[in-house]
């Protein structure tokens, strides 16, 4: 038997060592070297870093006109651009893998598991296939609308990132109106759909659009709401700033050291899982019961387009969440003055600067990972929700909690103010509870598999 | 459906149409709904059916008895065996023929395990339709073991054919109790997880309680039947009620809708229903394998079937209720006329006068709550 007309499914079920070590070296190799690069090139991106590196490297850049400098800071902060849309894309098609493998094990499936190890590669196949696809444009369609919505969702997805912090100094951009800078741009996305869903010239993508305008501009508001909290904890807008307020230890995050920041917290996922159209609030493209939503017309890459977004919100939701209220990039033992002393009084900051750096990217892609998969969990669990549910959800409980915890957080600041010993207590007791719940669900979840007679087996991947 | 054109023509175009089908998602088959809508809310969605008429009935009178048998499994596919059984009872009746215990047995085994695994792509797909994905493969998932047992006992998985004129086909293979016993310790146990899963869930319980509820008067009115019925708190069930086969020797309850989330009648009832018809099933399986009796499985039937001149009327239990075969001989080797009447038919029709006021999602609760399946609609 060649090797062309052999039964692939027949093949022994252990992986070819070759295809493992690709697998393991692509996958672990392409976000990190797009890491990398991000961590290299954003402290770089400053004016006075770029002088003080291209000097070390033997480039005198004081010779040259205003003009030229201008434009070589120009071409640096085009390259950072471009590996960040580059990074988002990534971890958008590795979201799907994993999203994939983790409710293939949830269902009693096998999952993907045919393009390379553990089917790692078969994000990159699809987005392939998709690129290949014939590009249809429904006959009676506003063709202009129908091409530019997924550009307007692409680009409010992609601008989130320019006030996305990576880690301590790994920022594109840290503006001063951060978390208001991002909630502005995500609101381009549900532009973009809403111009998919009128222009496609179907009744279902006009239902989908239609769904989907009320869905995100309405849970803007308690998301908008509750992101307020821990900006009065800290006293600031921008997302570094909020970082710096918090502390590395799960007792002096936001989140664990105002019980109502915990509340907004909660509200705060739920929208964002509104906003992104995940589960229970995908009605927009309720399969079910809409065919596919605002995307029912799309076909190659521009569902491409709109398939990356959805995949790479969750991303955006995860490390947002995490900035504001689970301590961001806070690496344990390094406050500021052991980033400053690290730094030193160079121009270059030295060696051990750049391995906190490391570290604090560690920390936070972390964080952002299990807050992401939460966000799969929840997506492989819970039905979905209708629309005038979804509505009076909105309204009728997290608009008036996200008031109750805004209210709620400023006279919190008050006590804390006059008794700084609160907030200690607070985080103390916060965390001793979570230690508790998560205590008690790692048993029901033990419970749960046994009862079926099953057993908790983490091999069988 | 003429009607419903001209409506279109006088309206001012302030309500929109919408294709709900032939090709669904949702409507479990080439079934399409005429859905007149004003936003989310329906005015009326208007069943269109006959996308997947086959002329089955037809075949009925062209082709000898015993030949029509693989035919009736394509009257409903999710639930072969229970339209086998029917239309051999049916046959029975006009031969006058006793079908030995045994086979009466192997009948009822093989039709509960069957109406487990059609309650399971019920459940399971209604699920789906609400948004939820992985309870519908668990419910897949403990499917397929039932498929593999039937598949040992009379080597199909979906198109049974199992159920002949004077009995069943084939005895039980060896090891094949102990097979289902150890797949009903397992089920029981998963009919559990499964409840706790999904069907108390907060969502999926806002979603389905207290819509489009049907009352029992209405429910009979309409002439639905099986889980549909007893959903809407009407207690009726040929098995206990009618008794035939095998069924009078097994004890069982009928479980019957009553509002277990908000009214009798509504879509969780119906789905609730099931859940429960699937618990009692597993019980009756178990008594039928304990008190098999020894024997014969196929009665003495000619080769050549000649019944007398005459009618007969079979009515069986199916997964989709009640299922009544109506074989009309003139006495030569081939049916005068063959009548199928099904659950799913008399279900499309309380549709329309359900759906004014429901929501588009409320429409998809109550089609998947109705548990219909195309061929049996149109057969």
């Amino acid at each position: 038997m060649n090797a062309k007309t052999q039964d692939l499914s027949a093949r022994s079920g252990k992986t070819a060592r070759g295809v493992l070590l690709a697998t393991l070296a692509f996958g672990f190799g392409l976000p990190t070297v797009l890491l990398a690069a991000v961590l290299v090139l954003s402290p770089v991106s400053k004016p006075a870093m770029l002088v003080a590196a291209l000097r070390a490297v033997g480039v005198d850049l004081s010779a040259w006109s205003p003009n030229a400098r201008y434009v070589l800071w120009a071409v640096v902060m085009v390259v950072l651009a471009l590996i960040i849309v580059t990074f988002a894309a990534v971890i958008s098609g590795m979201t799907v893998w994993w999203e994939m493998r983790v409710s293939a094990r949830m269902q009693s499936r096998i999952g993907y598991n045919r393009v390379g190890a553990g089917g790692y590669f078969q994000w990159i196949a699809d987005a392939v296939k998709l690129l290949f696809k014939e590009d249809l444009i429904p006959a009676d369609a506003d063709k202009l609308l129908f091409r530019a919505s997924p550009y307007f969702v692409l680009t409010g997805f992609a601008l989130v990132f320019v006030a996305l912090p990576f880690g301590e100094s790994l920022i594109a951009a840290d503006l001063n109106v951060g978390i208001f800078y991002i909630t502005a741009v995500t609101a381009l996305v549900v532009v973009g759909i809403l111009i998919a869903g009128w222009s496609s010239n179907s009744k279902w993508a006009l239902f989908g659009g239609m769904r989907s305008a009320a869905q995100v501009i309405s849970y803007e508001i308690p998301a908008g709401l509750s992101a307020m909290v821990p900006v009065l904890m800290s006293g600031t807008l921008s997302m570094q700033g909020i970082t710096r307020s918090q502390g590395a230890w799960p007792w002096e995050w936001h989140a664990f050291t105002n019980p109502f920041a915990l509340v907004a917290f909660g509200i705060f996922f739920v929208s964002q899982l509104a906003e992104g159209n995940r589960t229970p609030f995908d009605l927009p493209e309720a399969e079910s019961e809409l065919v596919a939503g605002y995307l029912s017309e799309y076909s190659g890459f521009r569902f491409a387009l709109f398939f990356l977004v959805e995949f790479g919100n969750l991303w955006v939701m995860s490390a947002i969440a995490v900035t504001l209220f689970f301590g961001g990039w806070q690496v344990p033992f390094a406050g500021p003055e052991v980033f400053a002393a690290a730094r030193g009084a160079g121009e270059l900051p030295g060696a051990t600067w750049w391995g906190l750096q490391v570290a604090s990217m560690l920390v936070f892609v972390t964080k952002t990972l299990l807050v992401l998969n939460v966000v799969v969990w929840v997506r492989w669990t819970l039905p979905r929700i209708r629309v005038d549910q979804m509505m009076s959800l909105c309204w009728k409980y997290l608009v008036p909690f996200a008031f109750v915890t805004f209210v709620a957080t400023l006279l919190w600041e008050i006590l804390v103010a006059r008794a700084p010993v609160a907030s200690h207590v607070a985080g103390g007791a916060m965390v001793a509870a979570m230690v508790v719940v998560a205590f008690f669900f790692a048993r029901q979840t033990r419970q749960n598999i046994s009862a079926v007679g099953d057993r908790v087996d983490f091999t069988n991947w | 459906m003429e009607k419903l054109i001209l409506r279109r023509v006088d309206r001012q175009n302030e309500e929109m149409i919408l294709n709900f089908g032939p090709q669904h998602p949702s409507t479990h088959g080439v079934i399409n709904f005429l859905v007149e809508t004003d936003g989310e809310v329906l005015k009326r969605a208007t069943p269109d059916v006959g996308y997947l008429h086959r002329s089955i009935e037809k075949i009925g009178e062209l082709v000898g008895y015993p030949g029509f048998m693989p035919y009736t499994d394509r009257v409903d596919y999710v639930a072969a065996m229970f339209a086998n059984e029917g239309y051999a009872i049916a046959v029975e009746k006009l031969l006058k023929l006793e079908v030995p215990p045994r086979a009466q047995w192997l009948r009822a085994i093989s039709c509960e395990l069957c109406r487990i695994a059609s309650h399971l792509v019920s459940v399971g797909t209604m699920v789906m339709d609400i948004g939820a994905f992985t309870p519908m493969l668990h419910g897949i998932r403990e499917r397929e073991t039932i498929n593999d047992l039937i598949e040992a006992l009379c080597g199909a998985r979906l198109t049974y054919n199992y159920h002949r004129i004077g009995g069943v086909a084939f005895d039980l293979p060896e090891g094949w109790r102990d097979k289902v016993l150890a797949f009903l310790d397992h089920f029981d146990k998963f009919l559990v997880e499964y409840d706790r899963l999904i069907s108390f869930n907060e969502i999926y319980v806002k979603r389905l309680a207290n819509v489009a509820v049907i009352p029992g008067p209405m429910a009979v009115n309409y002439g639905l039947v099986g889980p549909n019925l007893r959903g809407s708190g009407v207690d009726w069930d040929v098995r206990r009620d009618m008794p035939y086969g095998a069924y009078p020797n097994f004890q069982f309850k009928v479980p019957v809708g009553k509002g277990y989330f908000g009214v009798s009648g509504d879509s969780f009832d119906r789905y609730y229903v099931r859940c429960l018809e699937m618990a009692e099933s597993s019980k009756i399986v178990r008594q039928a394998l304990e008190s098999l009796p020894e024997g014969e499985i196929t009665a003495k039937v000619p080769r050549n079937i000649k019944p007398e001149a005459g009618e007969a009327l079979s009515r069986v239990e199916s997964a989709r209720g009640e299922m009544a075969y109506y074989v009309v001989s003139d006495g030569t080797n081939k049916a005068y006329r063959v009548r199928v009447r099904t659950g799913s038919f008399t279900a499309m029709s309380v549709i329309e006068d359900i759906s004014p006021g429901l929501m588009v999602a409320d429409l998809v609760a109550l089609i998947s709550s109705l548990d219909v399946v195309a061929p049996e609609i149109d057969r």
